[in-house]
């Protein structure tokens, strides 16, 4: 295991070294992700300035969300958003090669496609949420505060989960790796808005399968104190630890029977 | 050399019809966004029926033309041809004896027919089930929004193969591409009615060539604006980036050096 770290931890300044080998075009990929990330705000300012609350949440309320959302989807595409090459992997056969190397594949293509740009959109969700606490008039608990420091790991560790999972179904349909955008840039969507706003097969689909309601929507209503317009049990909003837990497993058995189907694309 | 354009045509179409299962799975993902959209955008109706002019229906209609059109003009962009010159492949491109512009141009209309076959014609599809749609009533409404989408292509060819000559003088200009897919989604206006802007936002996104995209077309389908005007615009900006493209197309080939051989 240690061992295994410290290959890794090489494989991803390796990584980090050759992104940063191209300063100007790196600089303007940071900006591009953090352009992308305002962008999306905008579109909530928009949409606020034509009416005052959405889905029962107001804009500042919304804007916790959206700030709780980007920080962690940034940061899960920043480690595993490379599993969206599996299928180039799979096609030209370099999985093999892969696999052969005794460190565990997702491992290794995680840390050499290792996405840094994606700062841009953390940092730009980071600056929102400061602008979101300072502005707004939270009252503070222990537990508040616990939920609002642990919400940017367990929502990584959510939609990391779901991008693992997502991506195993590239092992069955080799030609199909954007089918996992769906439910992983979807869940970027669905998880910067107040899950309440959506209804019917989707809210059940894209809050509850994939688990994106415990991404920000619960632990936003957690620390604003404030009963959840969907009328579902308050514990939910406490759940997103367990929640991710159970994800990770999942993913991780995606993820185990997608390698053990394959058997190469061969030539 | 009319009959080796309407060939290029034909081998784009056939190019990208040859991978179904990516088309399936492209499909599935505008159509997931394509809901999601809808709900977003309706939450402004919350107090009014009408909202900068929009109805509820003229929305989600907003919303599933705008999902259907992605990849028929590539909102995003794409780096084919960038490859190409990054490789050096573009040598054997130039010695052909087509017109590279007009050649590439050729290739993405065919990409585009077979795009405007599936990925744009299920989405709607899709719309037309679960959502009340304002589609064009008349003849010359539906001809003017043909219309519309055969220049909304040429305006975003237009603007990837003037962003993928900058291979010819960046080595790495990825970068360049990300910030232009970074902020075409808003100008475009893919994510939001142009229209629900504030007045200043909207006379600057206009005076862009994003809107002649995607909200132009939506907009002559909807009914919304003179359907003259916007055809209007969208010619203007696709003769003028298609000049730009010539232009810069000649000062590349200049810097252009060859090895070997």
């Amino acid at each position: 295991m240690g061992e295994h770290f410290t290959v890794y931890r090489s494989l991803l300044a390796a990584s980090v070294r050759s992104q940063l080998a191209y300063p100007a075009s790196f600089t303007l990929q940071c900006a591009a992700q953090a352009l992308l990330q305002l962008q999306n705000m905008v579109v909530i300012l928009v949409l606020f300035s034509r009416v005052g609350e959405m889905g029962g949440f107001t804009r500042q309320e919304a804007l916790l969300i959206f700030s709780l959302a980007g920080i962690s989807f940034g940061l899960a595409d920043m480690l595993v958003g490379s599993l969206d090459q599996l299928g180039r992997l799979v096609r030209t056969g370099t999985l093999d090669a892969l696999l052969l190397r005794p460190l565990p594949a997702m491992t290794q293509i995680c840390a050499t496609d290792f996405a840094l740009r994606r700062v841009g959109t953390v940092g730009t969700a980071l600056a929102v949420l400061g602008y979101v606490l300072a502005t707004s008039d939270i009252s503070w608990t222990p537990l508040r505060v616990a939920v609002l420091l642990i919400t940017p790991l367990t929502g990584l560790v959510l939609l990391g989960a779901v991008w693992v999972a997502a991506s195993a179904t590239t092992f069955w349909l080799v030609e199909g790796q954007e089918l996992p955008n769906a439910v992983t840039y979807g869940s970027g969507l669905f998880t910067s808005y107040p899950v309440s706003i959506f209804s019917g097969w989707l809210l059940r689909l894209m809050a509850f399968v994939v688990p994106g309601a415990f991404v920000a929507y619960y632990p936003a209503l957690a620390i604003l104190g404030k009963p959840d317009p969907l009328g579902l049990p308050p514990v939910l909003q406490y759940s997103a630890p367990l929640v991710a837990v159970l994800a990770a497993g999942v993913a991780a058995l995606a993820w185990r029977a997608g390698l053990r189907h394959y058997v190469g694309t061969g030539s | 050399m009319l009959a080796c354009y309407l060939r290029l045509i034909r081998a784009g179409f056939r190019r990208y019809s040859t991978y179904r299962q990516a088309m399936v799975a492209g499909l599935a993902t505008n159509v997931v966004f394509g809901f999601m959209r809808c709900a977003v955008l309706l939450t402004v109706f919350a107090g009014s029926a009408q909202v900068a002019g929009y109805d509820p229906s003229r929305t989600v209609t907003f919303a599933w033309i705008g999902q259907g059109l992605i990849a028929v003009v590539l909102i995003w962009g794409n780096t084919d041809f960038g490859e190409r010159v990054r490789s050096g492949d573009v040598a054997v491109d130039l010695l052909r004896p087509v017109d590279l512009q007009a050649a590439l141009l050729a290739e993405d209309l065919g990409r585009a027919s077979f795009a405007l076959l599936t990925r744009f014609t299920f989405p709607l599809l899709i719309g037309l089930a679960f959502f009340d749609l304002t589609l064009p009533g008349s003849a010359l409404r539906w001809t003017a929004f043909g219309l519309s989408v055969l220049l909304a292509i040429l305006v975003s060819f237009a603007i990837r193969f003037l962003l993928n000559l900058v291979a010819f003088w960046l080595l790495d200009w990825r970068g360049l591409l990300s910030l232009h897919g970074a902020i075409s989604t808003v100008l475009a206006g893919l994510a939001i009615p142009i229209a629900f802007f504030p007045g200043w936002a909207r006379v600057a996104i206009w005076a862009t060539p994003f809107p002649a995209i995607i909200q132009a077309p939506i907009d002559i389908a909807i009914g919304r604006g003179s359907a003259l005007l916007l055809l209007t615009h969208q010619l203007t900006w696709a003769v003028a980036l298609l000049a730009a493209g010539r232009l810069v197309l000649g000062r590349a080939i200049r810097t252009l050096v060859i090895q070997g051989g």
